[in-house]
């Protein structure tokens, strides 16, 4: 089925749905920020630094591997290390915004800018889901992205207060929220076998780039992959 | 520079250059969109792109973690097919995960 592609509306009752679209994912979110900000206590960063960081940053990944690296005295080589491995690990949203791009090109410019800036795996890929099935209102990426933000920031602070009470995600299983979150958006993605076949091209040359590089290089090498492969076999 | 770098004023520099890089990511993909001209051939390997990246960034990632992780992942897609429910898929894959664990796998 084509993307319709002609025309987009950004309505306040789209944005409605947009929250409420997001709020089965908000449970795990908030553990998952508390996470980041009980991390970001342990390793000495101050409240404020750790609000900042969600508030500005929005990337939770990124934030966590940061924190990881994380110094009480700053360098120059060590804060290129830290753009670097940010470049990395968000690098994925490259592709994210060029999918967004024909749908998002419809607002204006401050518009686009602001939602670029609430761009994350989850609302992007319920706004994809919307759109694929025909959707146009970007109230729904835009509402979604917004209650994101508010949630991430707001259970960051809980989280640093706790300290080391928050428990380490891994013991529920959030260490592989993202993955568990996009399986299942693959079911409502699923168009067919055709459409999908880009997807296994995709899936192999992950794998294959995961075995031999390190980081987060698979994901751009697999989706650029998938579609290249999506350019050269037609699904209709 | 070097010493504003490692006085109080630090750990802000690394936030800002964090969200500088991490917007740059962000708005990259569609500024360079915006100077593609759409053919049917570029849209089709954007309408490819969703499920390329849901796809290569879970398959390494289970593979990685293990049975556990491809416990959860079946239990999430088969909850979603079944129910066409986000929250029962996530809630039940990270259960299957949790049991999978204590479960030694």
């Amino acid at each position: 089925m084509p993307i319709p592609s002609d025309r987009a509306t950004l309505t306040f009752e789209g944005c409605l749905q947009g929250v409420r679209m997001t709020l089965p994912l908000l449970p795990s979110l908030i553990v998952f920020a508390a996470a980041f900000g009980s991390l970001a206590a342990q390793k000495g960063i101050t409240w404020d630094q750790a609000l900042a960081m969600s508030g500005t940053v929005f990337a939770g990944a990124s934030q966590m591997v940061s924190i990881e690296i994380w110094r009480e005295v700053w360098s120059l080589p060590a804060l290129l290390e830290v753009m670097a491995v940010t470049a990395f690990v968000n690098a994925r949203m490259i592709l994210m915004s060029a999918s967004l791009q024909p749908w998002l090109k419809h607002a204006s410019g401050l518009r686009q800018a602001l939602m670029l800036f609430l761009l994350t795996d989850a609302n992007w890929l319920l706004g994809m889901r919307y759109r694929q099935d025909g959707g146009r209102d970007l109230g729904i990426y835009l509402g979604s992205g917004l209650v994101l933000w508010v949630v991430w920031v707001a259970a960051t602070l809980p989280g640093y207060l706790a300290g080391a009470l928050v428990p380490e995600p891994r013991r529920f299983g959030l260490d592989l929220l993202m993955p568990i979150f996009f399986s299942a958006m693959l079911v409502p993605l699923w168009k067919g076998v055709r459409p999908a076949l880009p997807w296994a091209v995709a899936g192999c040359i992950a794998l294959i780039t995961h075995a031999l590089a390190p980081g987060y290089v698979f994901i751009m090498a697999g989706a650029l992959a998938g579609a290249l492969a999506g350019a050269l076999v037609g699904d209709d | 520079m070097t010493d504003v770098i490692a006085g109080q004023a630090g750990p802000y520099l690394v936030i800002l250059a964090m969200t500088a890089v991490t917007y740059a990511c962000r708005a990259s993909g569609a500024v360079l969109m915006s100077r593609v001209r759409l053919t049917p051939r570029v849209e089709r390997a954007l309408r490819a792109l969703p499920g390329s990246i849901v796809v290569s960034t879970i398959l390494p990632i289970a593979v990685q973690s293990g049975l556990s992780a491809f416990v959860g992942l079946s239990a999430s897609i088969t909850l979603m097919r079944v129910t066409r429910n986000d929250l029962a898929a996530l809630a039940g894959g990270l259960a299957a995960v949790v049991l999978a664990r204590s479960a030694g796998l």
